[in-house]
């Protein structure tokens, strides 16, 4: 029965290989894929049900027991991200039939997204050291070509620099995944922490973490974020609401396991560390987003600070603030997903990316604007929406464990988010419209209903925040008591 | 035997470095090559270079050497193969559009 657990990565890549054979056929493309990551998130509800019920459960690859083989663990965490995963995937799936013009379909975009997207569940679901790092690469060559896909000058520049970073950054992993297996001679997670547990966190190990920390610290762009900008705003919309929803995420996620459940015996090193980088990307991202004047910059910035807020969490790690941090990573990708999404359609439809170019967009497009409104005031958090809950709990972490710096720098970076997005606000949404009745492009269909879908699961995930609480609850309780994962991988 | 190995490694890892910071974007591949060596040798020298059998039952030897390196090696040199072909043809692409390999030309962000 827990072979079900199986599923959110393997219903993607049989789709993904089986569309390859259906290149010219789009319409198989498109209601095959759909159907695929729907599946998918059906399932993982149906999943995250069970594990509050039983608890967490594993999957050994060809019946060998945990520390020799490979294993697929399921809990609240990883299973509320695959589920959040799954319905950014399908939503922005529908945006691309729409938008993503024919010749990037012929150009096997759904079996790339389909292979991006087991990538990630991969990713939050295994429970090995070194398929995390196959997880990682199947993940990163799908985006490799889906940033590339389309091939126009800018897409190039800003890819090879994308792709040289991720290079680099593999090559990092494997060099703390070296260090690691010749010091504890293992690579299961939940027997990694054990052993780590018994030799005390020396501080061999203690580098060896630190080496982990800047790895994923250049996945998730967290400090190390130099190159995010610039490949976040190249691709076309629906593939960069895909990046912005996903891939950084996926740095965090790895973040919050490795110093959660291996590296949690040095705090005043570790957790420092990943304070003060936190604080700094908070800081860097909010002059970001306020310095520039093209929106799909200041769209990505925002993606910055949000890394550097839930990490604010980590390096908290109080269960409150945990708890704080998966709300927040939760809606993050919800949102993001959305200001990506239409942030895109303002490009698109009045044919600039720059905010003083455009005014006077909601006379036309009022969906649009109000949807970015519900969006920007989400970010903010602004307490009935999906923002407020995470907010609120890593600042109650942060004074619980005096970390007042922090707390001020996260409250102040959600100024400033709100400063960049009503500053799109007002000048491109409010004031005169320059194009008449008769000339604004007309709005599709297709682009209005990923936008409002994505608000409607802001606006619901900020009213059934007492629903989704026994989840994140039970996320959080695994996160903090290491315990109950070794537990489950290693004595059943 | 180690402390060999690892010496070697650090020149690669040094070499390999000075290379990606170049202007050149061929050099920068060749660079990324060098890294991935590197980082396979360090692999197999963490695993501790021990003396023992090839790990194949058949030979009915006393000690074998560690199996997991070797199985890990495997699966990273194909990775780094298969990205490694993508950046060469990215990088061809990009010659082909841009007219240039440097990369300081690459800079910039406003427009084209």
């Amino acid at each position: 029965m827990n072979n079900i657990l199986v599923l959110p990565v393997v219903i993607p890549v049989l789709a993904g290989i089986l569309l390859v054979f259906f290149r010219s056929h789009i319409q198989i493309q498109r209601w095959l894929s759909l159907a695929a990551i729907l599946s998918v998130t059906g399932i993982s509800i149906y999943i995250l049900n069970m594990i509050q019920n039983a608890g967490i459960i594993r999957l050994d690859f060809g019946n060998w027991q945990p520390p020799f083989g490979i294993l697929f663990v399921g809990d609240s965490f990883s299973l509320l991200l695959v589920l959040t995963t799954s319905l950014v995937a399908a939503i922005c799936l529908i945006y691309a039939f729409y938008s993503i013009g024919e010749q990037r379909e012929r150009m096997f975009f759904y079996p790339f997204v389909l292979l991006m997207v087991a990538g990630v569940n991969g990713s939050f679901l295994t429970g090995d050291l070194f398929n995390l790092y196959v997880c990682f690469e199947v993940m990163l060559l799908a985006s490799y070509a889906l940033i590339t896909l389309g091939g126009t000058k800018a897409q190039l520049k800003e890819s090879i620099k994308y792709v040289a970073i991720n290079v680099l950054s593999s090559w990092f992993f494997l060099v703390a995944i070296a260090y690691l297996y010749g010091t504890v001679g293992t690579l299961n997670m939940a027997h990694l922490s054990e052993r780590i547990a018994e030799a005390g966190q020396t501080p061999l190990l203690t580098v060896i973490s630190i080496l982990f920390l800047l790895v994923f610290g250049l996945k998730a762009g967290l400090l190390l974020y130099f190159w995010l900008p610039g490949s976040y705003s190249v691709p076309p919309t629906a593939v960069a609401a895909l990046f912005g929803g996903l891939l950084t995420k996926v740095g965090i996620y790895a973040m919050f396991r490795m110093f959660t459940l291996l590296f949690y015996h040095e705090p005043s090193i570790t957790h420092t560390i990943i304070g003060i980088m936190a604080g700094i990307t908070l800081i860097g991202g909010s002059f970001g987003a306020i310095a520039y004047r093209d929106i799909r910059q200041i769209v990505s910035f925002n993606v910055v600070i949000a890394v550097g807020f839930i990490l604010v969490g980590l390096a908290v790690a109080t269960p409150a603030a945990i708890e704080g941090s998966i709300y927040y990573l939760v809606h993050d990708m919800l949102v993001k997903a959305a200001l990506f999404l239409i942030a895109g359609s303002m490009a698109a439809l009045t044919g600039t990316t720059m905010i003083d170019r455009m005014s006077g967009l909601i006379r036309h497009y009022p969906i649009l604007g109000w949807s970015f409104f519900i969006i920007m005031l989400a970010l903010a958090g602004i307490p009935p929406l999906s923002g407020f809950m995470g907010k609120i709990l890593i600042g109650q972490g942060a004074i619980e464990s005096g970390s007042y710096i922090l707390l001020a720098l996260s409250l102040i970076s959600s100024i400033f988010v709100l400063y960049s997005l009503l500053r799109i606000f007002l000048n491109c949404f409010w004031g005169e419209s320059t194009t008449s009745e008769e000339d604004a492009a007309p709005l599709s269909k297709g682009w209005i209903i990923p936008c409002a879908l994505l608000t409607a699961a802001s606006i619901a995930l900020g009213f059934g925040a007492e629903y989704i609480s026994p989840y994140i609850a039970d996320a959080a309780a695994t996160l903090t008591n290491p315990y109950i994962y070794i537990d489950a991988v290693l004595n059943k | 035997m180690e402390l060999m190995m690892s010496i070697a490694v650090g020149i690669l890892f040094m070499v390999g470095v000075y290379l990606i910071l170049t202007r050149s974007l061929l050099r920068i591949i060749l660079g990324t090559s060098l890294l991935t060596h590197a980082v396979h040798l360090l692999l197999l020298t963490m695993a501790r270079l021990k003396k023992g059998a090839p790990p194949l039952l058949g030979e009915q030897a006393s000690a074998y050497t560690d199996p997991v390196p070797a199985a890990l090696i495997l699966t990273s040199i194909v990775i780094s193969f298969g990205v490694t072909s993508f950046f060469f043809v990215l990088a061809y692409k990009a010659y082909q559009k841009l007219k240039t390999d440097d990369m300081e030309q690459l800079r910039g962000d406003e427009g084209e």
